[in-house]
């Protein structure tokens, strides 16, 4: 996906993928950074890095009516009145919020 | 001359290609008013059987077929054809769960027209599969009482991410001292509100409610909107 954003600016090269990773997403930063190494050697992404920035669960309280940060996935309640919520407003991100990316000097972005 | 970084804004999905797929697969199910539920589950929790015994319960009353998603063999679509309904095998190699593009693959060919329930068995994996969309209406949790009554705090992201939960082999659990209670707040702290029915596909106990469930939602699916 970064490669075609690339492709389609041309002639640039990116060097780092900022992504949002909620906790709920499914995928373990670790495993995510492994995979990534792996999934660019021998592409023009070789050397970029991947820049995860990890989303907390937010859940919105049928109480309070606030959103809220959930204490533990494992127990999906407002962490100020307890009134278990499986309103997720945040936190199953797994997104490519951004690029950056390195212009040669012949071709500006 | 030297080059100036720079950071592009982008805001796309990793997932989108299987997002996109998911969407096109629920407008394909929409129209002819089919009822799609998807299974999940660790593997050896009795997700086959337990298919085997709804279709072949509710094929008494609905049309219904199955897609069967399995690492290497094909000894589940050979199981569950035993149930009369049609069912088409997907085998994913060493891949850990379906995709939304694999059960597009695997409808070709497929009248939806002739259908009211479509099940979708994942394969036998409670991590990688909460993560991919298939289209579904449903998707259902399968817990036995053999794996205990932990498995919910152990893996909370699948079972936040299912809309019904079924705790399987219930014959089971005086053998081994399966605590329902338990199990049952467990189910709730990782999703509240969630519906949890408790059943013995062997026996066939407590087939009858959640099957009761099923059909409900598929009258509620072809019921228009009241405006």
């Amino acid at each position: 996906m970064a490669q075609e954003e690339a492709e389609q600016r041309g002639g640039v090269q990116i060097t780092a993928v900022h992504l949002k990773l909620g906790t709920l997403s499914g995928v373990v930063k670790e495993a995510l950074q492994s995979a990534y190494e792996m999934a660019c050697y021998d592409t023009p992404l070789q050397g970029s890095r991947l820049i995860v920035e990890e989303v907390a669960v937010v859940v919105l309280c049928p109480t309070c009516h606030r959103q809220r940060p959930l204490s533990s996935i494992q127990l999906f309640c407002c962490p100020e009145c307890g009134t278990p919520t499986s309103e997720v407003v945040q936190g199953k991100e797994l997104e490519v919020v951004a690029l950056e990316i390195e212009a040669w000097a012949h071709n500006p972005v | 001359m030297g080059s100036q970084p720079r950071l592009v804004e982008v805001r796309k999905n990793v997932l989108k290609q299987n997002d996109l797929a998911a969407r096109a697969l629920r407008e394909q199910f929409r129209a002819p008013g089919v009822f799609v539920v998807s299974l999940v589950s660790s593997p050896g929790s009795g997700k086959t059987m337990f298919l085997e015994k709804t279709l072949t319960l509710l094929r008494q009353s609905h049309r219904v077929a199955a897609l069967v998603g399995d690492l290497a063999t094909e000894n589940d679509a050979i199981r569950l054809a035993r149930s009369q309904a049609p069912v088409k095998q997907i085998t994913t190699g060493t891949l850990c769960h379906l995709e939304a593009a694999m059960v597009q693959n695997a409808l070709k060919g497929w009248d939806l027209n002739q259908l009211d329930f479509l099940f979708i068995e994942n394969v036998g994996n409670l991590v990688c599969p909460s993560s991919y969309d298939l289209g579904e209406n449903l998707r259902l949790v399968l817990l036995s009482v053999t794996e205990g009554e932990d498995k919910p705090l152990k893996y909370p992201t699948i079972f936040n991410s299912a809309d019904i939960a079924v705790v399987t082999k219930m014959d089971l659990a005086p053998a081994v001292e399966f605590d329902w209670h338990c199990a049952y707040g467990n189910i709730q702290a990782v999703r509240p509100g969630m519906p949890v029915f408790k059943l013995s596909a062997r026996t066939g106990d407590g087939m009858d409610e959640y099957l009761s469930f099923l059909t409900a939602r598929l009258d509620e699916l072809r019921t228009p909107a009241a405006t």
